[in-house]
């Protein structure tokens, strides 16, 4: 599975924008990732498992509700850092 | 300027990152550090008085989750928490208001002299956290965190931008024995290193709420317990200064002895390191819709010599008018020298010292982000 990773999230994943995932749903994905590049879960899900709240998830471009989304080893899943503030 | 052989370092936390800046020993020069985490929210970032070399920095970013960094190398390298603060998972079909996340640490405590590696962390909502590897892991404190939180919830309701625990002191002459302040919440007081939690709020005005004397539901703003005469606390509140000797219950408005054109209204308070009796304050306009501003835009900080009893203003080298400074509650600190170091940041960015116990002050630097947090540590050389 392809994840694009937003540049905020780079110092956890060692520069890379792309790398690869695992898992059948948004929740294993990053149980994964966090195996992979350790600490990079917790500054985008908070401890309810709830997305934080100026993170946004789109799995082939459509924008996943909750971690609870069911993905699959094709998809490929863009995490986005959502712009707000002046 | 004592003649130990030590110096200055100064810890700013600000709204787009973290600063350090090194002084010389004699305060005269420093050089500027920074940005650690260019447009991360530095909350607050303090030296450990206990090994003089390690660093802690609560922070986040506009972006993502909250999370704890430490350094051990003045900020050349940073490690992040493995496990920061966090509240634990409700269950499933628990009410939202179970379901609590933290949304930042505002407030880091280093914990007793006695007890290397453990640190305290205050967090928004409230919630008080341990660790006891510094820094490393982090759990929360249920006593407060699950008994003492939500049974007080009710006094004021939620608040725009959130409650925020702002001040954890352990009593320097036992470590079980410690303080914490919410606002807004009130003053707490626990003899059991955090397991029971009880009000100690008598006699602190809280006009905001409309029972009279209420046992909490109180404004504290900043909390400061004496490091030589522990049994001496004083608070700036959001209705007041006072002051408390223990073991006695009645915090006494020593705010009431400030002139009354310019109130005692203001977030920080600052104690001389060995005089029990000298505090400094810097008032706000605390009038009408709160400007929370220097009172008639004439920066001044108070001190007092005499436990309250009486204020001295203490402007000389700070702007005669037009200068609307806003100091935050974690924006003011002393060093240990002799004599005392104060400093200060205002949230437009500006840095202010004052080598001669407040009797004079000049600026360090300008320009830096909105100025969140300043504190001194003594480092060794």
């Amino acid at each position: 599975m392809r994840v694009l990773i937003p540049p905020p999230l780079h110092s956890y994943t060692n520069g890379r924008s792309v790398v690869a995932g695992r898992g059948a749903t948004l929740s294993e994905l990053l149980d994964a990732l966090d195996d992979d590049f350790p600490g990079i879960r917790f500054r985008v899900i908070d401890e309810q498992d709830r997305i934080r709240p100026h993170i946004r998830f789109f799995v082939n471009a459509k924008l996943a509700a909750s971690v609870g989304q069911q993905v699959a080893p094709a998809d490929q899943v863009q995490i986005i850092c959502a712009l707000s503030g002046g | 300027m004592n003649q130990q052989r030590s110096r200055v370092t100064l810890m700013v936390g600000t709204r787009k990152g973290a600063f350090l800046l090194h002084g010389d020993p004699s305060r005269h020069q420093w050089r500027i550090d920074g940005p650690h985490f260019l447009g991360a929210i530095a909350n607050h970032l303090l030296l450990d008085p206990r090994d003089g070399r390690t660093l802690l920095m609560a922070a986040r970013t506009g972006h993502l989750g909250q999370t704890i960094f430490r350094s051990s190398d003045w900020g050349k390298n940073w490690v992040e928490a493995t496990t920061p603060p966090a509240f634990p998972k409700a269950p499933a079909g628990a009410e939202s208001a179970a379901a609590k996340a933290v949304d930042h640490v505002f407030h880091l405590s280093p914990g007793h002299a006695s007890q290397p590696g453990v640190w305290w962390a205050g967090t928004s909502p409230p919630g008080i956290f341990r660790s006891e590897d510094a820094g490393t892991t982090w759990a929360g404190v249920p006593g407060f965190n699950e008994e003492l939180v939500p049974s007080i919830s009710e006094a004021i309701g939620a608040v725009p931008g959130g409650a925020i625990t702002h001040s954890i002191l352990v009593d320097p002459a036992d470590a079980s024995h410690m303080y914490v302040g919410i606002s807004t919440g009130g003053i707490f007081e626990s003899r059991d290193a955090g397991r029971r939690w009880r009000p100690l709020n008598k006699c602190v005005a809280a006009d905001f709420i409309p029972t009279p004397d209420p046992e909490y539901g109180h404004d504290p703003h900043c909390i400061a317990i004496h490091p030589a005469r522990p049994d001496r606390l004083y608070h700036q509140n959001h209705c007041g200064i006072y002051r408390l000797d223990r073991p006695g219950e009645t915090w006494e408005r020593i705010g009431r002895n400030m002139p009354t054109e310019i109130g005692d209204i203001g977030f920080p308070i600052v104690l001389h390191p060995r005089d029990p009796d000298t505090a400094w304050v810097i008032p706000m306009d605390g009038t009408t819709i709160w400007p929370r501003t220097s009172v008639a835009g004439r920066p001044a900080v108070y001190r007092t010599s005499n436990a309250g009893a009486a204020w001295e203003r203490q402007d000389d080298g700070l702007p005669r008018e037009q200068a609307w400074l806003t100091i935050k509650r974690q924006a003011f600190g002393a060093d240990n020298c002799d004599p005392v170091g104060l400093y200060f940041g205002t949230t437009s960015g500006e840095l202010w010292m004052s080598a001669t116990e407040g009797e004079s002050w000049r600026l360090i630097t300008q320009h830096l982000p909105e100025i969140f947090s300043v504190s001194a540590g003594m480092v060794a050389v």
